[in-house]
C-alpha cells in the first residue's frame, strides 16, 4: 500500500487552520519559491502528502510538502505563483504567519518500493512533491535497488532546486537526467520531453517501481512509456491534482470518478486510475 | 433510534397538538411543513394550525403547483423544494474568524450550534437521505462538528406518505414510502370521512417517552390494516420508476454514450437539481477580510458540480462542457456514490425532476442509456 500518515486523532475543527511561522524563504525561479513553516506541534508526514496553506484574508490552497519527512518540526513547501493565493504566499517573508491544515492524503509507496529499482519522474513544479521521496531514498539508500530521477522543465530558467540537482548529479549510485523543452546555446543538457530519457536510465523493468508527478498530459504520456518499457501498471504511481476546498472528503470538489483525490490520493496506483484517465473531462 | 418494535397507538389531531407541545416542552425547536410562496416549505411551527391542512401538490417534470384537497389532511402532499439538509447542513455557514494583532494571528472556530431541532413530517426518503449525508459528513475520519451537533440532538417525527407525488420513485430506490428506521416517532395519517386520526409508532426511547406523555389509545387491528393500506396504495402509485440494481455498471460502462451530448443541449447548468437534492453535500469556501486586513473569516456555502468554478484548477476547468458536468452529477448520484459510501446517492424523491426548469428527468435519462447500452454493442 502507498504510504499514509493520517492524524491519529483528527482535529475537532478540521476546517480551522492553525497559524505557523514562516522561518525561511528561498526564491527558486521567477515564479517559484520555497518556504519552511514551523508548526506549533511536530507534524509527522509521509512523502507525497500535502497541506492546506492559508494566506491571511486571501484564501487557502493545497500544496504538497517538499521537505524531508524526518524533520517533522519543519514543513517545507515549494510553490509556483499562478494566481491569487499562491501569489499572496509568495509575498511573505520570514517571520510572517501562514495558516496550516494537514497533512492530508496518501503519499508515495516508499515502503513498498524497498528492494526495487525506483524511478521518479517529475514535470515542472511536480518535482516538489517528489523531493521528500528522493530524500527518503537517499537516506535509506541501501534498502533500494537502482534509483533514477527524470526531471523536465520548460526552460533552464524554470529549473528549481538547482544547487540540489548539482549535488544529486554527483551522488554515486544515483541517476539524474534533466530535460528542458526550450533552451539557448549555453544549455548543454537534454532538450525535449522527459519520456525519451527513460531509455537512458539503467533499471530492471521487471523489478522497478515508478512515481510520477506533473501535469496530467505528462502523467499520461509517461505512464504509457513506462508500460511500454515493461513496468507493470500496478507498479506505477501517479500524483494527481484536482480542485480542493476541504482536503477532508467533505466538499466534493476533488472527485475523480469514484475517487476523492484528497483522501484516496493524491498518489494513486496507476492501474486503478488508468481507465478513468482515458476519459476527457471526468 | 431503532426500528419500531411495539404495538401501534392512535392519537387524534388534538393528540398531535399535545405532541408538538411536549416536544417544545422538551426543549426542542419544532420545524415542519408550512405553506409559503405557493409551495410547501419547512419552517418553524408553533402548532398544528401551521401545517398545510387541506393542501396537496401536483408535480411533474419542471412543474410544481399547490392544489386544494377535498379533505383536511395535514400531510397530504409529497416533498417540496426544500429538504432537511437546509437545517443540518446549512446553505451558508461561518467556519471561523481570525484576528491579527501585529505579528500574531489567531483563529477561532465557530462554536457548534446548540439548537435541538425537531423535524416534523419527515418522509421515508428523507430519512434515507439524512442517513446518506451522515456517512459523508460524520461517517469517515474527519467529522463536520456543526452537522454532528445538530444531527445528534435532532428529533425525527416521520410520516408515512399518504400519496405519491408525480415525480416520486422511492420504491425503485428501496427508500420508501414506508418509514422503517431512523425515527423517534412515525405517523400514518388516517382519514375516512368521519374520523381524522394518526396511527403512531415509537422508534426510540425518546419517542416512547413522548408518546407516554400524550393522550393515546391502542390501535385496533382494523386501524393497523388501514395504515398498511395507505402505504401500499402510495407504493403502487409512484409517479416515476427506474430500474436501479445495475446502475453503477451501466453508467460507468457508458461514459461516452451519445445521450450525454443530447442532454447537454437541454441542461441549463442552473444547479437547481443539486440544490434541491437532499443528499448533495458539495460546498465551497469563501475567505474574506475586513478593510483593515486584521480580521478575516471563512464561510462555507453550498456548491454545485454544475458550475465551471467547481472543477477549476490552474489552466482551466476540468469539466468545461455541460455534458461533462451533467455526467458528473448523474454518475455520482447513481454510480460512483456506491463505491464511495456503500449506497446510491439517490433516494428517488423526485425533486431534481420537478425543479428542473426544462424538466430533465433522471429516470428518463437512465432509460435512454439503458435503451442503447454502448458497452453491450448497441451503439446507435
Ligand atoms: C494535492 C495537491 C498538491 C499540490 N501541490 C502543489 C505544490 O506543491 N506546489 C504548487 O505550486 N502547487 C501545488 N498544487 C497546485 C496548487 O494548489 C494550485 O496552483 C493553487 O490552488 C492555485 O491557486 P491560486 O489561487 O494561486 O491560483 P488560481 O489557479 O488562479 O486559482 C484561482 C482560484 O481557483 C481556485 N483553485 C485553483 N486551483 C485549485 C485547487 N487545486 N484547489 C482548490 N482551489 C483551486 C482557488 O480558489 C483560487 O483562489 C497542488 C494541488 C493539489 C491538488
Ligand atoms: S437525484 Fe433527484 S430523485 Fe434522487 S435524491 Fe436527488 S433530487 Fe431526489
Ligand atoms: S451530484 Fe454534484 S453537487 Fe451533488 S454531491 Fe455529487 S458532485 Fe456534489
Ligand atoms: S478536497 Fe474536499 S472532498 Fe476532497
Amino acid at each position: 500500500m502507498p504510504q499514509t500518515l493520517k492524524a491519529c486523532t483528527p482535529p475537532p475543527n478540521p476546517m480551522a487552520p492553525s497559524m505557523t511561522r514562516l522561518t525561511r524563504f528561498i526564491r527558486e525561479s521567477a515564479d517559484v519559491f520555497t518556504f519552511d513553516l514551523a508548526p506549533e506541534r511536530a507534524t509527522p508526514f509521509a512523502p507525497g502528502q500535502f497541506n492546506m496553506l492559508y494566506a491571511f484574508g486571501v484564501g487557502e490552497i493545497p500544496i504538497s510538502i517538499s521537505g524531508a519527512a524526518d524533520a517533522p518540526d519543519r514543513l517545507t513547501h515549494t510553490i509556483r505563483a499562478v494566481g491569487p493565493v499562491s501569489a499572496a504566499l509568495g509575498r511573505l517573508k520570514a517571520g510572517d504567519q501562514v495558516g496550516l491544515r494537514g497533512p492530508f492524503g496518501v503519499g508515495w509507496p516508499v515502503e513498498e518500493a524497498k528492494g526495487f529499482d525506483v524511478l521518479l519522474i517529475g514535470g515542472g513544479i511536480g518535482l516538489a512533491p517528489l523531493r521528500p521521496a528522493i530524500y527518503w531514498l537517499l537516506r535509506h539508500r541501501a534498502a533500494y535497488g537502482r534509483v533514477g530521477v527524470l526531471y523536465g522543465a520548460r526552460t533552464p530558467d524554470d529549473l528549481i532546486f538547482v544547487s540540489e540537482l548539482e549535488e544529486w548529479r554527483r551522488t554515486p549510485d544515483f541517476q539524474l537526467r534533466v530535460a528542458v523543452e526550450r533552451a539557448g546555446p549555453d544549455w548543454t543538457g537534454d532538450v525535449g520531453y522527459v519520456t525519451p530519457l527513460l531509455s537512458k536510465l539503467r533499471y530492471d523493468p521487471g523489478d522497478a517501481i515508478a512515481m510520477i508527478c506533473g501535469p496530467e498530459v505528462m502523467i499520461r504520456a509517461t505512464a504509457l512509456a513506462l508500460e511500454d518499457a515493461g513496468i507493470a501498471d500496478s507498479r506505477i504511481f501517479v500524483s494527481m491534482e484536482r480542485n480542493m476546498k476541504c482536503a477532508i472528503g467533505h466538499c466534493g470538489h476533488c472527485q475523480f470518478g469514484p475517487l476523492f483525490i484528497c483522501k484516496d490520493g493524491p498518489v494513486h496506483r496507476y492501474d486503478r486510475v488508468r481507465d478513468l484517465l482515458a476519459y476527457r473531462e471526468l | 433510534m431503532a426500528k419500531a418494535d411495539e404495538a401501534a397507538a392512535i392519537i387524534t389531531i388534538e393528540g398531535l397538538q399535545d405532541l408538538l407541545r411536549a416536544i417544545r416542552a422538551g426543549g426542542y425547536r419544532p420545524i415542519g411543513p408550512t405553506v409559503q410562496n405557493q409551495a410547501i416549505v419547512y419552517d418553524d411551527i408553533e402548532s398544528v394550525d401551521d401545517l398545510p391542512r387541506g393542501w396537496t401538490d401536483e408535480q411533474d417534470g419542471g412543474r410544481y403547483r399547490l392544489a386544494r384537497r377535498d379533505d383536511d389532511a395535514l400531510f397530504g402532499y409529497s416533498v417540496g423544494p426544500q429538504s432537511w439538509k437546509k437545517f443540518l447542513h446549512a446553505p451558508k455557514l461561518r467556519l471561523w474568524t481570525a484576528e491579527r494583532d501585529g505579528e500574531n494571528a489567531s483563529v477561532t472556530p465557530e462554536p457548534p450550534p446548540s439548537d435541538r431541532l425537531a423535524f416534523i413530517g419527515v418522509r421515508a426518503c428523507e430519512i434515507r437521505a439524512i442517513e446518506i449525508q451522515d456517512r459523508v459528513l460524520v461517517g469517515d475520519l474527519y467529522v463536520d462538528p456543526h452537522y454532528k451537533a445538530l444531527r445528534e440532538r435532532a428529533l425525527i417525527v416521520a410520516v408515512n406518505c399518504g400519496q405519491a407525488g408525480g415525480t416520486c420513485f422511492c420504491v425503485s430506490m428501496q427508500a420508501g414510502p414506508r418509514v422503517q428506521q431512523g425515527f423517534d416517532i412515525a405517523l400514518t395519517e388516517l382519514l375516512d370521512g368521519t374520523e381524522h386520526i394518526f396511527l403512531v409508532e415509537a422508534g426510540s426511547e425518546e419517542g416512547r417517552a413522548l408518546l407516554a406523555e400524550i393522550p393515546h389509545r391502542p390501535a385496533s387491528s382494523r386501524e393497523v390494516e388501514a395504515g398498511e393500506a395507505v402505504i401500499e396504495h402510495t407504493a403502487s402509485s409512484m409517479g416515476r420508476e427506474m430500474r436501479s440494481d445495475d446502475l453503477n455498471e451501466l453508467l460507468m460502462s457508458n461514459l461516452e454514450h451519445p445521450r450525454w451530448d443530447e442532454v447537454a443541449t437541454r441542461c441549463l447548468s442552473c444547479t437547481n437539481c443539486t440544490l434541491v437534492c437532499p443528499t448533495c453535500f458539495c460546498t465551497s469556501v469563501e475567505d474574506t477580510s475586513d478593510l483593515s486586513g486584521e480580521r478575516a473569516e471563512r464561510w462555507r456555502r453550498w456548491d454545485s458540480c454544475f458550475t465551471m468554478d467547481f472543477s477549476y484548477i490552474h489552466g482551466g476547468s476540468v469539466r468545461a462542457s455541460a455534458k461533462s458536468r451533467y455526467r458528473q452529477w448523474m454518475t455520482h448520484k447513481l454510480a460512483t456514490w456506491i463505491d464511495q459510501f456503500g449506497s446510491s446517492g439517490c433516494v428517488g424523491c423526485g425533486r431534481c425532476i420537478t425543479w428542473c426548469p426544462v424538466g430533465i428527468d433522471i429516470t428518463e435519462e437512465v432509460r435512454a442509456i439503458r435503451g442503447c447500452d454502448t458497452s453491450a454493442g448497441d451503439w446507435p
